[in-house]
Protein backbone atom coordinates (compact mmCIF):
# COMPACT_ATOMS: atom_id res chain seq x y z
CA UNK A 1 0.00 0.00 0.00
CA UNK A 2 1.72 3.59 -1.33
CA UNK A 3 -1.48 5.20 -1.41
CA UNK A 4 -1.53 7.87 1.66
CA UNK A 5 -5.05 7.69 2.72
CA UNK A 6 -7.04 8.04 5.47
CA UNK A 7 -6.91 5.68 8.41
CA UNK A 8 -9.28 4.39 11.27
CA UNK A 9 -7.80 2.31 13.96
CA UNK A 10 -11.16 1.16 15.58
CA UNK A 11 -13.86 -0.76 13.76
CA UNK A 12 -16.67 0.35 15.90
CA UNK A 13 -19.28 2.43 15.87
CA UNK A 14 -17.27 5.93 15.83
CA UNK A 15 -14.98 4.18 13.50
CA UNK A 16 -17.45 2.76 11.00
CA UNK A 17 -19.59 6.08 10.55
CA UNK A 18 -16.48 7.97 9.94
CA UNK A 19 -15.53 6.07 7.34
CA UNK A 20 -18.74 6.33 5.72
CA UNK A 21 -18.90 10.08 5.73
CA UNK A 22 -15.47 10.65 4.67
CA UNK A 23 -16.40 8.94 1.21
CA UNK A 24 -20.01 10.73 1.80
CA UNK A 25 -18.49 14.18 1.84
CA UNK A 26 -16.41 13.66 -1.45
CA UNK A 27 -12.74 12.08 -0.57
CA UNK A 28 -11.74 9.67 -3.25
CA UNK A 29 -8.76 8.03 -1.57
CA UNK A 30 -8.19 4.77 0.20
CA UNK A 31 -10.06 4.69 3.82
CA UNK A 32 -8.71 1.47 5.54
CA UNK A 33 -10.26 0.66 9.24
CA UNK A 34 -8.48 -1.73 11.34
CA UNK A 35 -10.60 -3.63 13.83
CA UNK A 36 -9.14 -6.07 16.40
CA UNK A 37 -12.09 -8.33 16.49
CA UNK A 38 -13.40 -10.72 14.06
CA UNK A 39 -16.34 -8.97 12.71
CA UNK A 40 -17.65 -6.18 10.17
CA UNK A 41 -18.45 -2.78 12.86
CA UNK A 42 -21.66 -3.95 14.68
CA UNK A 43 -23.50 -2.64 17.25
CA UNK A 44 -23.09 -2.26 20.95
CA UNK A 45 -26.08 -1.30 22.80
CA UNK A 46 -28.04 -4.84 21.78
CA UNK A 47 -25.07 -6.85 23.75
CA UNK A 48 -26.58 -6.06 27.03
CA UNK A 49 -30.48 -6.55 25.90
CA UNK A 50 -31.54 -8.61 23.38
CA UNK A 51 -28.73 -10.52 22.53
CA UNK A 52 -28.72 -11.87 25.86
CA UNK A 53 -31.89 -13.39 26.21
CA UNK A 54 -34.21 -13.69 23.07
CA UNK A 55 -34.10 -17.30 21.63
CA UNK A 56 -32.36 -18.19 18.11
CA UNK A 57 -28.66 -17.66 17.34
CA UNK A 58 -27.33 -14.48 18.23
CA UNK A 59 -25.70 -12.30 15.67
CA UNK A 60 -24.00 -8.98 15.69
CA UNK A 61 -26.20 -6.26 14.24
CA UNK A 62 -23.94 -5.30 11.51
CA UNK A 63 -23.55 -1.44 11.08
CA UNK A 64 -21.09 -1.68 7.67
CA UNK A 65 -21.61 -5.25 6.03
CA UNK A 66 -19.40 -6.32 2.98
CA UNK A 67 -22.23 -4.84 0.51
CA UNK A 68 -21.82 -1.51 1.97
CA UNK A 69 -17.99 -1.40 2.12
CA UNK A 70 -17.71 -2.17 -1.42
CA UNK A 71 -19.90 0.52 -2.01
CA UNK A 72 -17.91 3.10 -0.81
CA UNK A 73 -14.44 1.21 -1.30
CA UNK A 74 -13.46 1.27 2.46
CA UNK A 75 -10.98 -1.35 3.31
CA UNK A 76 -11.33 -2.81 6.56
CA UNK A 77 -8.99 -5.45 8.01
CA UNK A 78 -10.41 -7.91 10.88
CA UNK A 79 -8.38 -9.53 13.86
CA UNK A 80 -5.73 -7.33 13.68
CA UNK A 81 -4.19 -4.39 15.85
CA UNK A 82 -2.03 -0.91 15.07
CA UNK A 83 0.72 -1.72 17.64
CA UNK A 84 2.61 1.67 16.68
CA UNK A 85 2.12 5.06 14.90
CA UNK A 86 4.86 6.31 13.06
CA UNK A 87 4.32 10.18 13.00
CA UNK A 88 7.22 11.11 11.25
CA UNK A 89 6.76 8.31 8.59
CA UNK A 90 3.27 8.74 8.49
CA UNK A 91 2.41 4.96 8.91
CA UNK A 92 0.45 2.84 11.05
CA UNK A 93 2.36 -0.76 12.04
CA UNK A 94 0.21 -3.47 12.80
CA UNK A 95 0.50 -6.81 14.61
CA UNK A 96 0.27 -8.67 11.06
CA UNK A 97 3.58 -6.80 10.25
CA UNK A 98 1.61 -4.92 7.73
CA UNK A 99 2.14 -0.98 7.29
CA UNK A 100 -0.60 1.56 6.45
CA UNK A 101 0.57 5.01 5.29
CA UNK A 102 -1.38 7.67 6.38
CA UNK A 103 -2.52 10.90 5.48
CA UNK A 104 -4.79 11.37 8.18
CA UNK A 105 -5.12 9.13 11.02
CA UNK A 106 -8.30 8.65 13.08
CA UNK A 107 -8.12 7.11 16.90
CA UNK A 108 -11.71 5.20 17.43
CA UNK A 109 -10.63 2.71 19.68
CA UNK A 110 -13.02 3.13 22.47
CA UNK A 111 -12.74 1.85 25.86
CA UNK A 112 -12.31 -1.71 28.43
CA UNK A 113 -13.97 -2.49 30.77
CA UNK A 114 -12.73 -1.53 34.62
CA UNK A 115 -11.70 -4.70 35.84
CA UNK A 116 -12.94 -4.85 39.61
CA UNK A 117 -9.84 -5.09 41.83
CA UNK A 118 -10.77 -7.53 45.06
CA UNK A 119 -9.16 -9.83 46.82
CA UNK A 120 -10.02 -13.96 46.96
CA UNK A 121 -9.16 -16.77 43.97
CA UNK A 122 -12.01 -16.16 41.53
CA UNK A 123 -10.92 -12.30 41.14
CA UNK A 124 -10.20 -13.46 37.66
CA UNK A 125 -12.83 -15.59 37.05
CA UNK A 126 -15.74 -12.38 36.95
CA UNK A 127 -17.20 -12.04 33.37
CA UNK A 128 -16.94 -8.60 31.90
CA UNK A 129 -19.28 -6.84 28.64
CA UNK A 130 -17.59 -5.18 25.67
CA UNK A 131 -17.92 -7.31 23.04
CA UNK A 132 -19.76 -9.61 20.92
CA UNK A 133 -17.85 -12.45 22.41
CA UNK A 134 -18.27 -11.16 26.05
CA UNK A 135 -21.91 -11.40 25.13
CA UNK A 136 -21.63 -15.13 24.12
CA UNK A 137 -19.88 -16.33 27.21
CA UNK A 138 -22.59 -14.32 29.48
CA UNK A 139 -25.40 -15.55 27.20
CA UNK A 140 -24.61 -19.02 27.70
CA UNK A 141 -24.10 -19.05 31.53
CA UNK A 142 -27.44 -17.25 31.68
CA UNK A 143 -29.81 -20.08 32.03
CA UNK A 144 -32.72 -20.34 33.64
CA UNK A 145 -32.63 -21.00 37.58
CA UNK A 146 -29.18 -20.12 37.70
CA UNK A 147 -27.91 -17.82 40.64
CA UNK A 148 -26.30 -14.27 39.21
CA UNK A 149 -24.93 -11.84 40.80
CA UNK A 150 -24.26 -8.74 38.69
CA UNK A 151 -21.65 -6.23 40.31
CA UNK A 152 -22.27 -2.60 39.40
CA UNK A 153 -25.91 -0.55 39.61
CA UNK A 154 -24.75 1.65 36.66
CA UNK A 155 -26.74 0.87 33.01
CA UNK A 156 -24.83 -2.39 32.22
CA UNK A 157 -24.95 -4.22 34.95
CA UNK A 158 -28.79 -3.30 35.38
CA UNK A 159 -29.50 -4.15 31.76
CA UNK A 160 -27.48 -7.21 32.53
CA UNK A 161 -29.69 -7.80 35.20
CA UNK A 162 -32.58 -7.30 33.52
CA UNK A 163 -31.90 -9.74 31.24
CA UNK A 164 -30.68 -12.30 33.35
CA UNK A 165 -33.95 -12.15 34.94
CA UNK A 166 -36.27 -11.98 31.88
CA UNK A 167 -34.07 -15.22 31.51
CA UNK A 168 -35.37 -16.78 34.30
CA UNK A 169 -32.29 -16.48 36.32
CA UNK A 170 -32.33 -15.22 39.97
CA UNK A 171 -30.66 -12.15 40.17
CA UNK A 172 -28.86 -10.06 43.42
CA UNK A 173 -27.18 -6.57 42.46
CA UNK A 174 -24.59 -5.54 44.37
CA UNK A 175 -23.53 -2.03 44.11
CA UNK A 176 -21.32 -0.22 46.22
CA UNK A 177 -22.40 2.95 46.04
CA UNK A 178 -25.38 4.62 48.47
CA UNK A 179 -27.91 4.33 45.42
CA UNK A 180 -27.99 2.46 41.53
CA UNK A 181 -27.30 4.46 38.88
CA UNK A 182 -24.79 7.24 40.61
CA UNK A 183 -23.38 8.69 37.48
CA UNK A 184 -25.56 11.01 35.79
CA UNK A 185 -29.27 9.54 36.65
CA UNK A 186 -31.03 11.66 39.39
CA UNK A 187 -32.38 9.99 42.65
CA UNK A 188 -35.60 10.35 41.55
CA UNK A 189 -35.47 8.18 38.07
CA UNK A 190 -32.72 5.85 40.57
CA UNK A 191 -35.79 5.16 42.76
CA UNK A 192 -38.04 4.08 39.96
CA UNK A 193 -35.86 2.41 37.76
CA UNK A 194 -35.29 0.20 41.25
CA UNK A 195 -38.59 -0.62 41.99
CA UNK A 196 -38.95 -1.92 38.94
CA UNK A 197 -36.34 -4.13 39.08
CA UNK A 198 -37.54 -5.13 42.30
CA UNK A 199 -41.00 -5.87 40.43
CA UNK A 200 -39.15 -8.35 38.40
CA UNK A 201 -37.43 -10.48 41.22
CA UNK A 202 -34.68 -8.94 41.83
CA UNK A 203 -32.50 -8.83 44.95
CA UNK A 204 -30.18 -5.40 45.63
CA UNK A 205 -27.38 -5.63 47.84
CA UNK A 206 -25.85 -1.69 48.02
CA UNK A 207 -24.26 0.89 49.69
CA UNK A 208 -21.86 -1.72 50.92
CA UNK A 209 -17.97 -2.95 50.01
CA UNK A 210 -17.27 -5.87 47.98
CA UNK A 211 -14.28 -7.77 50.71
CA UNK A 212 -13.64 -10.65 48.59
CA UNK A 213 -14.82 -13.20 45.66
CA UNK A 214 -13.94 -16.82 46.29
CA UNK A 215 -14.86 -20.27 44.55
CA UNK A 216 -15.89 -23.06 46.97
CA UNK A 217 -14.76 -26.55 45.84
CA UNK A 218 -18.74 -27.17 44.88
CA UNK A 219 -18.22 -24.87 42.33
CA UNK A 220 -19.86 -21.87 43.83
CA UNK A 221 -19.19 -18.30 44.06
CA UNK A 222 -18.91 -16.53 47.23
CA UNK A 223 -19.09 -13.04 47.64
CA UNK A 224 -18.46 -11.52 50.92
CA UNK A 225 -19.76 -8.10 51.79
CA UNK A 226 -18.73 -6.09 54.42
CA UNK A 227 -21.86 -6.24 56.39
CA UNK A 228 -20.84 -9.84 57.17
CA UNK A 229 -23.35 -10.99 54.68
CA UNK A 230 -22.35 -12.95 51.69
CA UNK A 231 -24.14 -13.63 47.71
CA UNK A 232 -23.82 -17.14 46.65
CA UNK A 233 -24.37 -17.58 42.99
CA UNK A 234 -23.60 -19.64 39.91
CA UNK A 235 -22.17 -16.75 37.92
CA UNK A 236 -20.40 -13.01 38.35
CA UNK A 237 -20.94 -10.58 36.00
CA UNK A 238 -19.28 -7.10 36.82
CA UNK A 239 -20.13 -3.85 34.87
CA UNK A 240 -18.54 -1.07 36.79
CA UNK A 241 -17.47 1.63 34.63
CA UNK A 242 -14.93 1.54 31.25
CA UNK A 243 -10.73 2.82 30.79
CA UNK A 244 -10.22 4.43 27.51
CA UNK A 245 -8.14 2.85 25.36
CA UNK A 246 -5.61 5.01 24.59
CA UNK A 247 -2.26 2.70 24.39
CA UNK A 248 -1.33 3.58 21.41
CA UNK A 249 -1.81 7.65 21.89
CA UNK A 250 0.47 7.02 24.91
CA UNK A 251 3.34 4.74 23.00
CA UNK A 252 3.37 7.39 20.46
CA UNK A 253 3.29 11.16 22.56
CA UNK A 254 0.28 12.12 22.08
CA UNK A 255 -1.19 14.00 24.61
CA UNK A 256 -3.65 11.94 27.37
CA UNK A 257 -6.33 13.91 30.02
CA UNK A 258 -8.82 10.67 30.81
CA UNK A 259 -8.47 9.84 26.92
CA UNK A 260 -7.06 10.82 24.38
CA UNK A 261 -6.87 14.34 24.37
CA UNK A 262 -8.72 16.60 21.59
CA UNK A 263 -9.66 19.78 21.03
CA UNK A 264 -12.69 21.08 20.36
CA UNK A 265 -12.30 19.80 16.62
CA UNK A 266 -11.93 16.24 17.45
CA UNK A 267 -7.69 16.86 16.84
CA UNK A 268 -5.34 15.77 19.17
CA UNK A 269 -1.88 17.40 19.82
CA UNK A 270 -0.72 16.20 16.20
CA UNK A 271 -2.50 17.63 13.71
CA UNK A 272 -2.94 14.78 11.57
CA UNK A 273 -4.35 12.89 14.46
CA UNK A 274 -7.64 12.86 15.41
CA UNK A 275 -9.78 10.97 17.68
CA UNK A 276 -13.33 9.88 18.38
CA UNK A 277 -15.53 7.92 20.08
CA UNK A 278 -15.15 6.33 24.19
CA UNK A 279 -11.71 7.01 23.71
CA UNK A 280 -11.23 10.48 23.80
CA UNK A 281 -11.53 13.49 25.96
CA UNK A 282 -13.06 17.41 24.27
CA UNK A 283 -14.28 20.28 25.50
CA UNK A 284 -18.02 20.67 25.82
CA UNK A 285 -18.88 24.58 24.31
CA UNK A 286 -22.30 24.14 26.03
CA UNK A 287 -20.47 23.74 29.03
CA UNK A 288 -18.21 25.96 29.54
CA UNK A 289 -15.75 24.14 27.74
CA UNK A 290 -15.29 21.85 30.56
CA UNK A 291 -13.05 18.72 29.03
CA UNK A 292 -15.81 15.39 29.09
CA UNK A 293 -15.41 11.80 28.19
CA UNK A 294 -18.68 10.02 27.13
CA UNK A 295 -19.19 6.27 26.69
CA UNK A 296 -22.32 6.36 24.81
CA UNK A 297 -23.51 4.96 21.60
CA UNK A 298 -24.88 8.17 20.03
CA UNK A 299 -21.79 10.38 20.78
CA UNK A 300 -19.35 7.25 18.76
CA UNK A 301 -21.80 8.00 16.09
CA UNK A 302 -21.63 11.77 16.28
CA UNK A 303 -18.21 11.98 17.08
CA UNK A 304 -17.53 9.88 14.31
CA UNK A 305 -19.76 11.60 11.65
CA UNK A 306 -18.15 15.08 12.97
CA UNK A 307 -14.86 13.98 12.88
CA UNK A 308 -14.92 13.02 9.22
CA UNK A 309 -15.88 16.65 8.09
CA UNK A 310 -12.91 18.15 10.40
CA UNK A 311 -10.19 15.19 8.83
CA UNK A 312 -10.84 16.68 5.42
CA UNK A 313 -10.71 20.28 6.31
CA UNK A 314 -13.50 21.19 7.76
CA UNK A 315 -12.73 22.77 11.42
CA UNK A 316 -15.71 22.64 12.95
CA UNK A 317 -16.23 22.35 16.99
CA UNK A 318 -18.31 19.49 17.85
CA UNK A 319 -20.77 20.47 20.16
CA UNK A 320 -23.31 17.77 20.16
CA UNK A 321 -25.40 17.37 23.65
CA UNK A 322 -24.03 14.44 25.06
CA UNK A 323 -27.59 11.93 25.75
CA UNK A 324 -27.80 8.13 27.32
CA UNK A 325 -30.07 6.05 26.89
CA UNK A 326 -31.15 2.41 28.29
CA UNK A 327 -33.60 -0.32 27.92
CA UNK A 328 -34.85 -2.19 31.04
CA UNK A 329 -37.78 -3.95 30.34
CA UNK A 330 -40.73 -2.14 28.85
CA UNK A 331 -38.93 0.78 30.30
CA UNK A 332 -36.59 3.32 28.73
CA UNK A 333 -34.74 5.72 30.32
CA UNK A 334 -32.78 8.59 28.60
CA UNK A 335 -30.43 11.51 29.59
CA UNK A 336 -29.35 14.73 27.84
CA UNK A 337 -27.08 17.39 28.77
CA UNK A 338 -24.99 17.32 32.40
CA UNK A 339 -26.22 18.49 35.63
CA UNK A 340 -24.66 19.74 38.56
CA UNK A 341 -25.95 18.88 42.00
CA UNK A 342 -26.29 22.87 42.40
CA UNK A 343 -29.16 22.46 39.95
CA UNK A 344 -32.99 22.98 40.28
CA UNK A 345 -35.11 19.56 39.35
CA UNK A 346 -38.80 20.25 37.78
CA UNK A 347 -41.01 17.29 37.73
CA UNK A 348 -43.10 16.73 34.84
CA UNK A 349 -45.56 14.14 35.04
CA UNK A 350 -47.03 13.01 31.76
CA UNK A 351 -48.99 9.95 33.36
CA UNK A 352 -48.96 6.67 32.31
CA UNK A 353 -46.12 7.83 29.38
CA UNK A 354 -43.39 8.23 32.07
CA UNK A 355 -41.75 11.09 33.81
CA UNK A 356 -39.18 13.90 32.73
CA UNK A 357 -36.99 15.47 34.91
CA UNK A 358 -35.60 19.07 33.99
CA UNK A 359 -32.83 20.47 35.37
CA UNK A 360 -31.98 24.20 35.58
CA UNK A 361 -29.20 25.42 36.58
CA UNK A 362 -28.64 28.46 38.98
CA UNK A 363 -28.70 31.11 35.93
CA UNK A 364 -31.45 29.83 34.96
CA UNK A 365 -30.74 27.87 32.15
CA UNK A 366 -32.19 24.73 30.87
CA UNK A 367 -28.51 22.18 31.35
CA UNK A 368 -30.01 19.17 31.69
CA UNK A 369 -32.93 16.63 31.34
CA UNK A 370 -33.66 12.46 32.06
CA UNK A 371 -36.95 10.89 31.62
CA UNK A 372 -38.17 7.43 32.28
CA UNK A 373 -41.27 5.48 31.04
CA UNK A 374 -42.49 2.81 28.84
CA UNK A 375 -40.52 2.64 25.23
CA UNK A 376 -41.77 5.61 23.26
CA UNK A 377 -43.79 7.34 25.70
CA UNK A 378 -41.55 10.04 26.72
CA UNK A 379 -39.70 10.05 23.31
CA UNK A 380 -41.57 13.36 21.70
CA UNK A 381 -41.15 15.28 24.85
CA UNK A 382 -37.80 14.12 25.11
CA UNK A 383 -36.48 15.45 22.45
CA UNK A 384 -38.16 18.93 22.05
CA UNK A 385 -36.40 18.82 26.18
CA UNK A 386 -32.98 18.50 24.17
CA UNK A 387 -33.78 21.33 21.56
CA UNK A 388 -34.40 23.58 24.74
CA UNK A 389 -31.31 22.81 26.41
CA UNK A 390 -29.57 23.30 22.76
CA UNK A 391 -31.05 26.70 22.15
CA UNK A 392 -29.79 27.34 25.86
CA UNK A 393 -33.41 28.31 26.81
CA UNK A 394 -33.91 30.14 30.48
CA UNK A 395 -37.31 28.68 30.41
CA UNK A 396 -40.51 29.51 33.05
CA UNK A 397 -40.48 26.62 35.67
CA UNK A 398 -44.24 26.17 36.01
CA UNK A 399 -44.58 25.61 32.09
CA UNK A 400 -41.91 22.77 32.03
CA UNK A 401 -43.78 20.79 35.04
CA UNK A 402 -47.25 21.35 33.65
CA UNK A 403 -47.83 18.77 30.46
CA UNK A 404 -50.47 20.80 29.37
CA UNK A 405 -47.84 23.40 28.31
CA UNK A 406 -46.56 22.43 24.85
CA UNK A 407 -42.67 21.74 24.81
CA UNK A 408 -42.77 22.98 21.21
CA UNK A 409 -44.53 26.66 21.87
CA UNK A 410 -41.29 27.54 24.43
CA UNK A 411 -39.03 26.07 21.55
CA UNK A 412 -40.69 29.08 19.27
CA UNK A 413 -40.98 31.38 22.07
CA UNK B 1 -47.72 -4.76 -4.81
CA UNK B 2 -50.53 -1.99 -4.24
CA UNK B 3 -53.16 -2.75 -4.64
CA UNK B 4 -54.55 0.69 -5.18
CA UNK B 5 -57.13 0.34 -2.38
CA UNK B 6 -58.48 3.82 -0.42
CA UNK B 7 -58.83 3.07 3.13
CA UNK B 8 -60.42 5.98 5.81
CA UNK B 9 -57.48 6.10 8.61
CA UNK B 10 -58.31 9.41 10.77
CA UNK B 11 -60.22 12.47 10.96
CA UNK B 12 -58.38 15.31 9.87
CA UNK B 13 -58.34 16.68 13.50
CA UNK B 14 -57.37 13.50 15.53
CA UNK B 15 -53.39 14.69 14.44
CA UNK B 16 -52.45 17.75 15.47
CA UNK B 17 -50.18 20.54 13.00
CA UNK B 18 -47.20 19.43 12.58
CA UNK B 19 -47.68 15.68 14.54
CA UNK B 20 -47.74 11.97 13.60
CA UNK B 21 -50.15 9.14 14.76
CA UNK B 22 -49.80 5.51 14.51
CA UNK B 23 -52.39 3.88 12.46
CA UNK B 24 -52.72 -0.33 12.09
CA UNK B 25 -54.77 -1.89 9.37
CA UNK B 26 -55.56 -5.65 9.49
CA UNK B 27 -51.65 -6.59 10.22
CA UNK B 28 -49.98 -3.51 9.36
CA UNK B 29 -49.07 -0.48 10.89
CA UNK B 30 -48.42 3.04 9.18
CA UNK B 31 -47.49 6.55 10.53
CA UNK B 32 -50.55 9.16 9.70
CA UNK B 33 -48.61 12.86 9.12
CA UNK B 34 -49.81 16.39 9.00
CA UNK B 35 -47.21 19.21 8.71
CA UNK B 36 -47.57 22.76 9.88
CA UNK B 37 -48.29 23.91 6.55
CA UNK B 38 -51.22 21.77 6.69
CA UNK B 39 -50.52 18.62 4.25
CA UNK B 40 -50.96 14.84 5.10
CA UNK B 41 -48.59 12.50 4.40
CA UNK B 42 -48.50 8.40 5.30
CA UNK B 43 -45.84 5.96 5.71
CA UNK B 44 -44.76 2.70 7.31
CA UNK B 45 -45.28 2.46 10.43
CA UNK B 46 -42.12 1.30 11.56
CA UNK B 47 -38.55 2.75 11.28
CA UNK B 48 -36.71 0.97 8.52
CA UNK B 49 -33.39 0.42 10.99
CA UNK B 50 -35.21 -1.48 13.88
CA UNK B 51 -39.11 -2.21 14.45
CA UNK B 52 -40.37 1.13 16.62
CA UNK B 53 -42.93 3.04 15.92
CA UNK B 54 -42.26 5.86 14.07
CA UNK B 55 -45.66 7.81 15.34
CA UNK B 56 -44.05 8.06 18.86
CA UNK B 57 -41.05 10.10 16.82
CA UNK B 58 -41.03 14.26 16.74
CA UNK B 59 -42.41 15.88 13.54
CA UNK B 60 -39.90 18.95 12.61
CA UNK B 61 -41.26 20.95 9.69
CA UNK B 62 -41.12 17.40 6.86
CA UNK B 63 -39.18 15.37 9.02
CA UNK B 64 -39.53 12.91 11.22
CA UNK B 65 -36.93 11.91 13.42
CA UNK B 66 -37.20 8.21 14.72
CA UNK B 67 -37.91 7.83 18.77
CA UNK B 68 -35.50 5.37 19.35
CA UNK B 69 -31.97 6.13 17.54
CA UNK B 70 -32.71 9.46 16.19
CA UNK B 71 -32.45 8.13 12.29
CA UNK B 72 -34.65 10.96 10.58
CA UNK B 73 -36.79 10.53 6.95
CA UNK B 74 -38.37 13.08 4.63
CA UNK B 75 -42.11 12.64 5.47
CA UNK B 76 -42.76 13.48 1.62
CA UNK B 77 -40.66 10.87 0.35
CA UNK B 78 -39.62 8.61 2.94
CA UNK B 79 -35.81 9.45 2.03
CA UNK B 80 -33.24 8.49 4.73
CA UNK B 81 -31.92 11.36 5.80
CA UNK B 82 -29.59 10.52 8.89
CA UNK B 83 -27.85 7.27 9.87
CA UNK B 84 -28.34 5.09 11.03
CA UNK B 85 -31.35 4.93 8.74
CA UNK B 86 -29.94 4.04 5.63
CA UNK B 87 -32.99 2.48 3.87
CA UNK B 88 -35.81 4.45 2.82
CA UNK B 89 -39.44 4.47 4.05
CA UNK B 90 -41.90 3.43 1.64
CA UNK B 91 -44.70 5.97 1.72
CA UNK B 92 -48.29 5.71 0.59
CA UNK B 93 -50.80 8.58 -1.04
CA UNK B 94 -52.79 10.48 0.94
CA UNK B 95 -55.83 11.96 0.23
CA UNK B 96 -58.97 14.41 2.47
CA UNK B 97 -62.26 14.10 2.07
CA UNK B 98 -65.36 15.70 4.02
CA UNK B 99 -62.55 16.23 7.10
CA UNK B 100 -61.72 12.36 6.65
CA UNK B 101 -57.84 11.24 5.88
CA UNK B 102 -57.38 8.49 3.48
CA UNK B 103 -54.29 6.46 2.65
CA UNK B 104 -53.84 4.24 -1.04
CA UNK B 105 -52.17 0.88 0.18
Amino acid sequence: MKDYGMVIVGAGEAGARAAVELRTQGWTGAITMIGNERWHPYERPPLSKHQLYEAGEPAPTTILGSDRLNEHNIGLLTSDAAVRINRQAHNVELVSGIQVPYERLLLATGANPRKLSVQGNAAEEMLYLRTFADAIRIREQLQPGKRVAVIGGGFIGLEVAASAVTKGCEVTLVEVAPRILMRGVPEQIAVMVEERHRAAGVKFKIGVMIESVDKEVSGEYVISLADGTTVNCDVIITGIGAIPEMTLAVTSELEVDNGVKVSELLVTSDPDIFAAGDCCSFPHPLYGGKRIRLEAWRNAQDQGTHVAGNMLGAAVPYSALPWFWSDQYDQTLQVAGLSETTDTTVERDLGEAGKLFFHVATDGRLVSVSGMGPSGGIAKEFRLAEMLIEKQVRPELAALSDPSRRLKELLRA
Amino acid sequence: MSSGQWIEACEVDDIEVEDVIRFDHEDRTFAIYRTEKGDFFASDGYCTHEKFHLSNGLVMGNVIECPKHNGRFDIATGQAKRAPVCVDLKTYPVKIEADKVYIQI
